[in-house]
């Protein structure tokens, strides 16, 4: 599996994501965010955590309309799979690829501790790897981790079984405590938590490397 | 020509800054604050000396990148 990592100015967790892929079984490229298209042979497009752009105007929002990311918007209409984590979520709920938007946490505060996860749905390539029901430990790291969208969003969510990831114990406010949420076609997923950061014994626990090993066993080239 | 947006939280879309900040005024004592709302206002200095072609194209930039739609409304004034 070839993935790419998309690094933006302010991106913090680049090579976190990359090592984590890399550990279980991708290679990775690096992609710089002015460049205007991706390597040839692209399975998986990473959008990792951090500050792009200083956060200015709205988390995301600058980053949303970098030139990579008209081909990350063309690689996920193709088919193509798309992880985003924490800020990664939210340039992807910029570019509409995802519903809704993280609005500032309700507590107002930035809060970075290791919090437990409910996996909702084990049909995705990035979930298959739990059971449904099954609670993880993951870290969050986010002023702006608070889910919203409208009513019809979220029925449609639940309806089609889109929520990939819920808090245990609410920490920012999110919507139906929403964590992580996936595409229609179910490729494009966006979550607050860091898998990325519990992925090797030395993290503490490794709850967050099913994810990775599970997309590389199960991305068909798109 | 310049024009100024103002892009403010939609209603029914919680504002924590705005309760924040209403909560800090109570403390100082102003009591009749039963809400606030915060918002932002970007002005642009524009090349375009036609108003109408300036504020439609000040639109635009409020759909593509000034506003979130799905939680924000906005405003222009021109001139």
């Amino acid at each position: 599996m070839h993935a790419a990592v998309i690094v933006f100015p302010g991106s913090n967790c680049d090579r976190d994501m990359a090592v984590a892929l890399e550990r279980a079984g991708a290679r990775v490229s690096m992609v710089w965010h002015k460049d205007t298209s991706l390597p040839d042979g692209i399975d998986l497009i990473g959008i990792p955590g951090g500050f792009s752009f200083g956060d200015y105007l709205r988390c995301g929002a600058i980053a949303a309309n970098s030139p990579i990311c008209r081909s990350v918007v063309s690689h996920a209409e193709k088919g193509g799979y798309v992880l985003g984590i924490c800020n990664g979520f939210q340039v992807l709920t910029e570019t509409g690829l995802l519903p809704g938007v993280l609005l500032r946490n309700a507590g107002l505060k930035y809060i970075c501790k290791a919090i437990d996860l409910t996996v909702t749905t084990d049909q995705s390539a990035y979930t298959a790897g739990y059971d449904v029901g099954q609670n993880i430990t993951i870290p969050i790291a986010h002023h702006d981790g608070n889910y919203h969208a409208d009513g019809e969003t979220i029925k449609a969510l639940k309806a089609e079984d889109r929520i990939a990831f819920t808090y245990a114990d609410n920490p920012n406010g999110s919507q139906d405590d929403i964590a992580g949420i996936l595409s229609p076609n179910r490729r494009v997923m966006g979550m607050m938590p860091h898998p990325e950061r519990m992925a090797e014994d030395a993290h503490g626990n490794t709850e967050g490397a099913a994810l990775f090993d599970s997309l590389v066993k199960h991305v068909v080239h798109a | 020509m310049k024009a100024r947006v103002h892009v403010m939280l939609k209603n029914g879309v919680l504002d924590p800054q705005g309760e924040a900040v209403r909560h800090a005024l109570g403390q100082l004592g102003f009591d009749g604050v039963e809400g606030v709302r915060q918002g932002k206002v970007i002005e642009l200095d524009l090349t375009e000396t036609d108003t109408a072609k300036a504020e439609a194209e000040v639109k635009k930039m409020c759909e593509k990148l000034l506003a979130n739609t799905v939680i924000e409304s906005y405003s222009v004034e021109m001139g």
